[in-house]
């Protein structure tokens, strides 16, 4: 879930909204020049958002008896890097702002450093480290994802903890009720993530292991079957 | 092997979205006898927890549109994954469809 429309700040507003831009704009001049250095990977590009607009509308219940929703941010981090990452969940961000009252405009910023710039990163990073310590195509996939997912959670918190920290623990007490309320609630969500990932990363290395060797994605751990 | 694979995840997708549903109980109504909401949204659970951490703050910008009912909302949500959704399917139906023709392709050249 993301911070609420108002919930944050002036300050804070903005300072995540010009955090946030630079990753925006370098995002979108990397996906430009890749669409015009290979255009066949512009269905690629497409699934990655699809999914990401299919995972982040999908609300599902977790254990603490609350909802939340996953990401979809880590598979298009594995396949595009993750600059690519920032406007693709802009565009599903400022979706969910301006129609569903889920998030908010004044709040674009710290959801997109959450969601669009903290998660990606952490995907690229964690699957490059995975791959470079020679894990499986799979698990490196769902790990990647699902790390994803849960760090996007501890960032909403540690954003609203930063905002309001508790008068008397500081920023740690206040950053440990909101991630009780957000990371716990997370979890499973985090898993099911992963999964879902890994699934459609089987696709994709079957219908377009091509593409995917040329991107890299499935050079290291050798997962090609063309 | 790989289909298999792809199922038993499906499985544990399934079984890790319903659980929660059969494990979290509605708690009795409390003194004021009012329903518990369970399964709300977590933001909801947050604004909630800055309320208590600091009562003062006052939200300074609403949302410019709010759904009018919890159907429209689900409506948009609904229409948000069919989108997605509606897409993936494309792709798949086209790279299934692609790779069964490159198959019969190489066959009947080797024949």
């Amino acid at each position: 879930m993301h911070i609420m429309e108002g919930f944050l700040p002036v300050k804070h507003a903005i300072g995540w909204s010009i955090a946030s831009t630079p990753f925006v704009v370098y995002g979108l001049h990397s996906i430009k020049k890749r669409i015009e250095e290979k255009p066949e990977q512009r269905m690629l590009l497409g699934v990655a958002a699809a999914f990401t607009f299919v995972l982040s509308a999908l609300k599902l219940p977790s254990v603490t008896g609350s909802c939340s929703h996953p990401t979809g941010t880590g598979l298009g981090a594995i396949l595009f890097g993750p600059a690519a990452m920032a406007p693709i969940g802009m565009v599903v961000l400022l979706f969910q702002a301006i129609l569903l009252a889920h998030g908010g405009i004044t709040t674009l910023g710290a959801n997109i450093f959450s969601m669009a710039i903290v998660g990606p990163f952490a995907a690229t990073a964690i699957y490059r480290l995975a791959a470079a310590i020679k894990l499986p195509f799979g698990p490196s996939v769902f790990l990647a994802a699902s790390c994803a997912d849960l760090l996007t959670y501890i960032t909403t918190s540690a954003q609203l903890a930063f905002a309001f920290p508790d008068p008397v623990g500081g920023f740690a007490a206040s950053f440990a009720k909101f991630a009780g309320i957000f990371a716990i609630t997370q979890l499973p969500l985090a898993l099911v993530e992963g999964l879902l990932t890994v699934i459609v990363m089987n696709a994709l290395v079957r219908f377009n292991g091509r593409e995917l060797k040329e991107m890299n994605v499935t050079a290291a751990t050798g997962e090609v079957r063309v | 092997m790989k289909r298999y694979q792809n199922l038993l995840m499906v499985v544990a997708v399934v079984a890790l979205v319903a659980l929660p549903l059969w494990m979290v109980k509605k708690p009795t109504p409390g003194a004021d006898g009012k329903e518990v909401q369970i399964f709300a949204g977590a933001d909801d659970k947050a604004k909630d927890a800055i309320a208590t951490v600091s009562p003062d703050y006052k939200p300074w910008f609403s949302p410019l549109l709010e759904p009018p009912s919890g159907e429209i909302g689900s409506l948009l949500f609904a229409l948000q994954a069919a989108l997605g959704a509606g897409f993936i399917g494309y792709w798949y139906g086209c790279s299934s469809t692609r790779s069964k023709y490159e198959q019969t392709v190489k066959t009947s050249v080797k024949c």
